[in-house]
């Protein structure tokens, strides 16, 4: 077991390796002088000089990338080409939002999703059934920025019950916290609701169709026991596992919602970076955004092994 | 009364090509303490018998009618509040397939232990420590340790033991057993057998054990009830039945018994004989007798008179235009 977690740890190197070489190309691989690409439009050809000099532009490519990979491990990301300001500090002030509104969706979408999967696999063929599944398309359908407006339209400009736009930090009160990020997080849970539910439905079918779901009827557990504890236990690899995937998804997510609700999260400083063409931020989120992603992967797998007793490394 | 009196059973599924008549007015009673044993080919039947008596039957396809009263009361309309309480408490159920019949994210001392704390509020320790007594009494070695293992790390037999366990777990009144060793190996058959054949003198409970094994019939049952396309053909005791066979198809069914009266141990294991022919199509109209086609007795009359249960001999129930019948019996 930890030789396993050991191993799996270990190959996520090449992985990490593979997007750092990338990221820092990203510059390199824009045709052009990277350092007129960063000095802009309006720039002289002394800040061209400047920036060249600060890149270090004329060490190679090798050399250039070593020194920005261990300030990279460090937690160094450099300095902003924008704002002259450390990049990590940037960062840690946008983290916050982002994984607020990360959180919460991924609450919303699991409390509403998980129920309807398994309504729908119970009452299969039903009223009920075509109903969830109707929706489960329209989550997958309808773009997020039209959700989200239609959304803030009525329940914060109609019914003002919601704060239209902006974040409440956590630190004023998780209360004010909360009512800041239900409209966004509504709207970004939507294909994840769909996601989640489809993939709770199709493997609910599945496993109701076994024997060890009669034994328990025939032990006389009551009807909610048998879906929520018998069968949905043995359904949650799968839902598991598109809740690991669906975190790629709520990363570009992210990006559109910060924008819609005015959230100051990374997803927002994205894309200021890339109109800034501010590369050290957007290379730093890159790479937070695919850490991240590669972390919750792992962790996902090696929670295969407290779901199923089965599954062993 | 009778513990369990099943009266003219109906059970229909609609189907495609029309309506499967799945069984067709079964009745038979179950004494306390009493082993029934059913026999018949595949398809003639049994399970779904055995399923609705738990009201495990699903409705829609199938439509059950008739009764099916235990301790007096109809099951067929009791609430499903109800049929909860008595499933795993007063009627317990063991399935054929010990292999994918154990949920198998949860432990074995947590399944047995499901029903214990169900039905008569146990704690968890308490459950537990049923589960363990249960584990012993099932012959499962170690116990303390098997109980806390999961379905995966235990062979066939074991799990049928298993099984056992969870459906004796609350002492009930009846065990439904459908054909609990059919999937099992040979030598194994033999242990669950009289694993079985101990718990019952132990526990007490009645048993109606579907099976396809004379053998099993004869170490395990009092009375035997012969199914054909969902109805009853014959029912005797296991000894009238062995020893005077008086329905065809029943015969037919025996042919593999090498003779009457030699040793029918659990050691040996007879099949049912195979009959030549098949079993008619029950979603179709059936006139005469449903076993006409097949069998090497019928006459003119069997295609046309559907041939009524009757009393052959004291205790002894044939459908049979011809089956013997003994003079005093009349
Ligand atoms: N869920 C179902 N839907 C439709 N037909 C069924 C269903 N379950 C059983 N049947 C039919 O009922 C008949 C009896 O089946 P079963 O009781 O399993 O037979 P046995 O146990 O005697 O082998 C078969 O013709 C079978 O096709
Ligand atoms: S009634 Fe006729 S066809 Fe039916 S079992 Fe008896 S002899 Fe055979
Ligand atoms: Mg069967």
């Amino acid at each position: 077991m930890s030789a396993y977690i050991l191993r799996r740890i270990l190959s996520t190197i090449p992985v990490v390796l593979f997007v750092m070489i990338f990221v820092f190309s990203l510059l390199y691989l824009a045709p052009g002088d990277p350092a007129a690409i960063l000095a802009g439009d309006q720039a002289t050809q002394e800040d061209i000089e400047a920036i060249r000099n600060q890149l270090g532009l004329d060490r190679s490519f090798p050399v250039r990338f070593v020194e920005w990979a261990g300030g990279v491990l460090r937690g160094d990301f450099g300095t902003s080409i924008f704002t002259r300001e450390p990049v990590t500090g940037m960062i840690l002030q946008r983290v916050e939002p982002t994984v607020s509104l990360m959180v919460v969706t991924l609450a919303i979408a699991l409390v509403i999703a998980i129920p309807m999967g398994v309504a729908a696999a119970w009452k299969r063929g039903s009223l009920l059934d075509r109903a969830i599944m109707l929706f489960a398309v329209l989550g997958f359908s309808v773009p997020v920025f039209v959700v989200g407006y239609v959304l803030a339209w009525t329940l914060a400009l109609k019914l003002g019950w919601l704060p239209v736009q902006g974040y409440q930090p956590i630190a004023e009160g998780i209360l004010p916290w909360l009512r800041s990020l239900i409209l966004p997080a509504a709207t970004l849970s939507g294909v994840y609701i769909a996601l989640i539910a489809r993939i709770t439905r199709a493997t609910m079918l599945e496993i109701l169709q076994q024997d060890y779901i009669r034994t328990a009827r025939a032990k006389g557990a009551a009807g909610h026991t048998v879906l929520y504890v018998h069968a949905l236990r043995n359904a949650l690899v799968p839902i598991v596992t598109v809740v690991g995937l669906g975190v790629a998804l709520m990363i570009s997510g992210a990006v559109v919602i910060e924008t819609v609700f005015a959230l100051p999260g990374l997803g927002r400083l994205t894309v200021e970076s890339i109109l800034r063409r501010d590369y050290p931020v957007i290379q730093a989120i890159i790479l937070i955004f695919s850490f991240v992603y590669v972390i919750i992967n792992l962790l996902i797998d090696l929670s295969y092994t407290l779901i199923d007793p089965r599954i062993r490394y | 009364m009778a513990l369990l009196e099943v009266r003219d059973l109906q059970i229909h599924f609609r189907t495609a090509t029309g309506v499967n008549r799945a069984v067709d007015g079964l009745s038979f009673d179950i004494e306390a303490g009493e082993a029934l044993a059913v026999v018949g080919e595949s398809g003639c039947g049994k399970s779904v018998t055995s399923m609705s008596i738990l009201g495990l039957l699903p409705t829609p396809p199938g439509k059950i009618a008739g009764q099916i009263r235990f301790r007096g009361q109809n099951l067929l309309n009791a609430s499903e509040s109800r049929m909860r309480k008595l499933r795993g408490a007063e009627i317990g159920m063991i399935f054929q397939e010990p292999m994918t019949s154990l949920n198998p994210v949860f432990t074995i001392g947590q399944q047995i232990g499901e029903s214990v704390r169900l039905h008569e509020k146990a704690s968890r320790a308490e459950a537990r420590d049923r589960a363990i007594e249960m584990l012993r009494l099932v012959g499962i070695p170690s116990p303390e340790r098997r109980v806390d293992e999961y379905p995966h790390q235990l062979s066939g037999g074991m799990r049928q033991r298993a099984m056992i366990a969870i459906a004796l777990a609350c002492n009930p009144a009846l065990l439904v057993a459908d054909e609990p060793t059919t999937a099992l190996d040979v030598t194994i058959q033999a242990q669950i057998l009289d694993l079985m054949q101990d718990l019952r003198s132990k526990v007490g409970s009645a048993v109606m054990l579907i099976t396809h094994d004379l053998g099993v019939v004869a170490e395990f049952a009092e009375r035997v009830l012969v199914m054909y396309a969902g109805r009853k053909v014959e029912e005797a005791t296991v000894r009238d039945l062995f020893r005077t066979p008086r329905h065809p198809y029943t015969q037919g069914l025996l042919k593999a018994v090498p003779r009457l009266g030699s040793s029918l141990g659990a050691e040996t294991s007879v099949r049912l004989a195979e009959i030549p022919g098949r079993v008619p199509d029950l979603s179709k109209p059936l006139r005469g007798c449903a076993f006409a086609d097949r069998c090497p007795r019928a006459q003119e009359v069997c295609h046309r008179i559907d041939p009524a249960l009757e009393t052959k001999a004291a205790g002894h129930l044939a459908a049979c235009h011809f089956a013997p019948r003994e003079v005093s019996a009349a």
